[in-house]
């Protein structure tokens, strides 16, 4: 095998181990910094030795066992340097600790992998961490991804990204964050914490333009693999399935949602021949469970359920704006917000005409909440221009391409702004609904 | 990114041992799990099946048996980031049958499922 090709087939292995490694040496050691660098440093040790002694038999395993040698020799080192400062006489309790640990971490590999990796997930999203070290410390621990690479998929350095990462974990020592699981008091924070990390890595990878890298729009698979992952560890949290439904529709229509020039293309616009059923299907699938489920359903849900009306509509023209608004109703009264408004205004436009839809906006516009937000233009743009008033709807929609900083959404808007300025025909040819 | 992974061999003339299957049911239960392993299911053997086909352009339609002694054995689609995962997990999976069915032969091609990062620009 070549070099390459060794290379290739150790991070492989580490991409499925990783986290489980991380997870297990975490509970031992009570530590996941220094969890993270033993498995590192047996990444590193795979690296050097395979390709001239070949891949082992049970990679998966060697792996661990390396990690776990790294381990005890670390402590014995930290035993060591103890003795060396600690008067002799005093009880030394190290000595039959590196058994300890080395039965410690089978039985942590063993029996706990699904509690150790959901507190590495709920460690790594602690709420103690700034937004940007928690999605590094995330990407880093559960989806075994290099610094290299978490800076190239967020367009930073890789020393900026590897500082991100040396500043959580020193945060989490300094604030002395146990490697456990939260209490359930705080429960439903520390979830919403973990969910608000994943669906950020799932939209950083959405809002990935089609120049850059190939990291960044794989930072949308990450991010499902990730949420899926965590389905399974706490099956009963509605909001869990909620967010996995949400990001398997949306995944569902990255073939659709950008035009050969990378332009974007507006969901009633949509080839919807090219949206994916599969992720349609497991999105439909996590959403039924979510709502299957006793307890009270959240933003998440509730937008994956309108997600789902428009995944369900085989044509844009039969898709049930009547209750993608009254969805809106109830999503605006959990998770007020002026962009689900926006949202609101856009589906009350399309299920009861677009002087209610501009009612909507003008109420929000009234409260102050959309100042001089692009798409609140276009949006208002979009309802004058159904209401017949060409002129109107052709000057909001070059305030709003003036507004916008997203090269593509400039595109569609001047577009838009030029055939309402245009005499009648173009204008007129929009089919409704669009 | 994902892989479609074909399982061919002949078809043996015992049933695959419970132990067998009892492996395979965990490995595809660790992957679902991983998040990673999108659907599966087995392919029943191809004597009951059909082609539709179009040479010199005429259009038939043959039932099944077929002359192959090749049988379609099961399909996994798999979500990863790299062909070296998709061979991991295709390694792992032919292992338990390499361990615990003696004398039976097959093989599993891993193959790449077309994607949006097949045309996008290079990175």
């Amino acid at each position: 095998m070549s070099t390459t090709a060794t290379r290739e087939a150790v991070e492989a292995v580490w991409r499925i181990e990783s986290a489980r490694l991380i997870a297990g040496l975490a509970r031992v050691t009570g530590d996941l910094g220094l969890a993270e660098e033993l498995a590192q440093d047996a990444l590193v040790t795979a690296l050097e030795q395979w390709p001239t002694g070949g891949i082992p038999a049970n990679p998966a395993g060697w792996l661990m066992t390396t990690a776990k040698r790294l381990a005890i020799d670390a402590h014995r080192r930290r035993i060591v340097y103890q003795r060396k400062l600690e008067t002799i006489g005093r009880a030394q309790p190290g000595h039959d600790l590196a058994d300890e640990i080395d039965r410690a971490i089978d039985d942590a590999l063993d029996d706990h992998i699904g509690d150790d990796l959901l507190r590495l997930i709920f460690t790594a999203a602690h709420p103690a961490l700034s937004t940007e070290s928690r999605v590094a410390l995330t990407l880093r621990c559960l989806c075994g991804l290099s610094t290299q690479e978490i800076g190239r998929a967020y367009l930073v350095s890789t020393a900026t990204a590897a500082a991100r990462i040396v500043r959580a974990k020193r945060t989490l020592a300094a604030q002395s964050v146990r490697f456990e699981l939260p209490d359930p008091a705080a429960m439903a924070d520390r979830l919403a914490s973990v969910l608000e990390v994943i669906y950020l890595i799932f939209n950083e990878g959405y809002s990935a333009s089609s120049g850059d890298d190939w990291m960044r729009p794989a930072l949308c698979e990450e991010a499902l693999r990730l949420g899926r992952v965590l389905a399974g560890l706490v099956p009963d949290e509605p909001e869990v399935h909620g967010l996995v439904a949400l990001m398997e529709i949306q995944a569902s229509r990255t073939a659709a949602r950008t035009g050969p020039d990378g332009e974007p293309v507006l969901l009633a616009d949509q080839d919807r021949r090219a949206w994916d059923r599969l992720l349609i299907r497991r999105g439909l699938a996590a959403l039924q469970r979510a709502e299957s489920l006793s307890k009270p359903i959240g933003p998440y849900t509730l937008q994956a359920a309108i997600a789902a009306c428009h995944a369900r509509a085989t044509r844009a023209q039969d898709t049930d704006w009547d209750r993608i608004a009254s969805l809106y109703v109830v999503l605006a009264h959990v998770w007020p917000s002026p962009v689900v408004e926006l949202n609101r205004a856009v589906a009350v436009g399309m299920a009861d005409g677009p002087a209610a839809g501009l009612a909507v906006l003008d109420a929000a516009v009234n409260r102050g909440e959309l100042g001089d937000y692009p798409l609140a233009h276009a949006v208002r743009g979009d309802l004058l221009a159904r209401s017949g008033n060409h002129g109107e709807a052709a000057q909001h929609f070059h305030r709003a391409a003036e507004l916008t900083r997203n090269a593509g959404e400039r595109k569609v808007f001047t577009r838009r702004a030029a055939e309402l300025a245009a005499p009648e025909v173009s204008a007129g040819c929009r089919p409704p609904g669009s | 990114m994902r892989y479609l992974v074909l399982l061919t061999g002949t078809q043996p003339g015992t049933p695959p041992p419970p132990e067998l299957m009892e492996a395979i049911m965990n490995l595809g239960a660790e992957a679902t799990a991983a998040g990673v392993l999108l659907d599966t299911a087995g392919l029943m053997p191809r004597a009951g099946s059909a082609r539709v086909e179009v040479a010199g352009g005429q259009l038939s339609v043959t039932d099944g048996p077929f002359a192959e002694a090749k049988e379609f054995i099961s399909y996994a689609l798999y979500q990863v980031r790299s062909q070296a995962e998709a061979v991991e997990w295709s390694t792992r999976f032919m292992q338990l049958h390499a361990d615990r069915w003696p004398g039976w032969s097959g093989q599993a091609d891993v193959v790449k499922v077309m994607g949006p990062e097949d045309f996008g620009p290079p990175a």
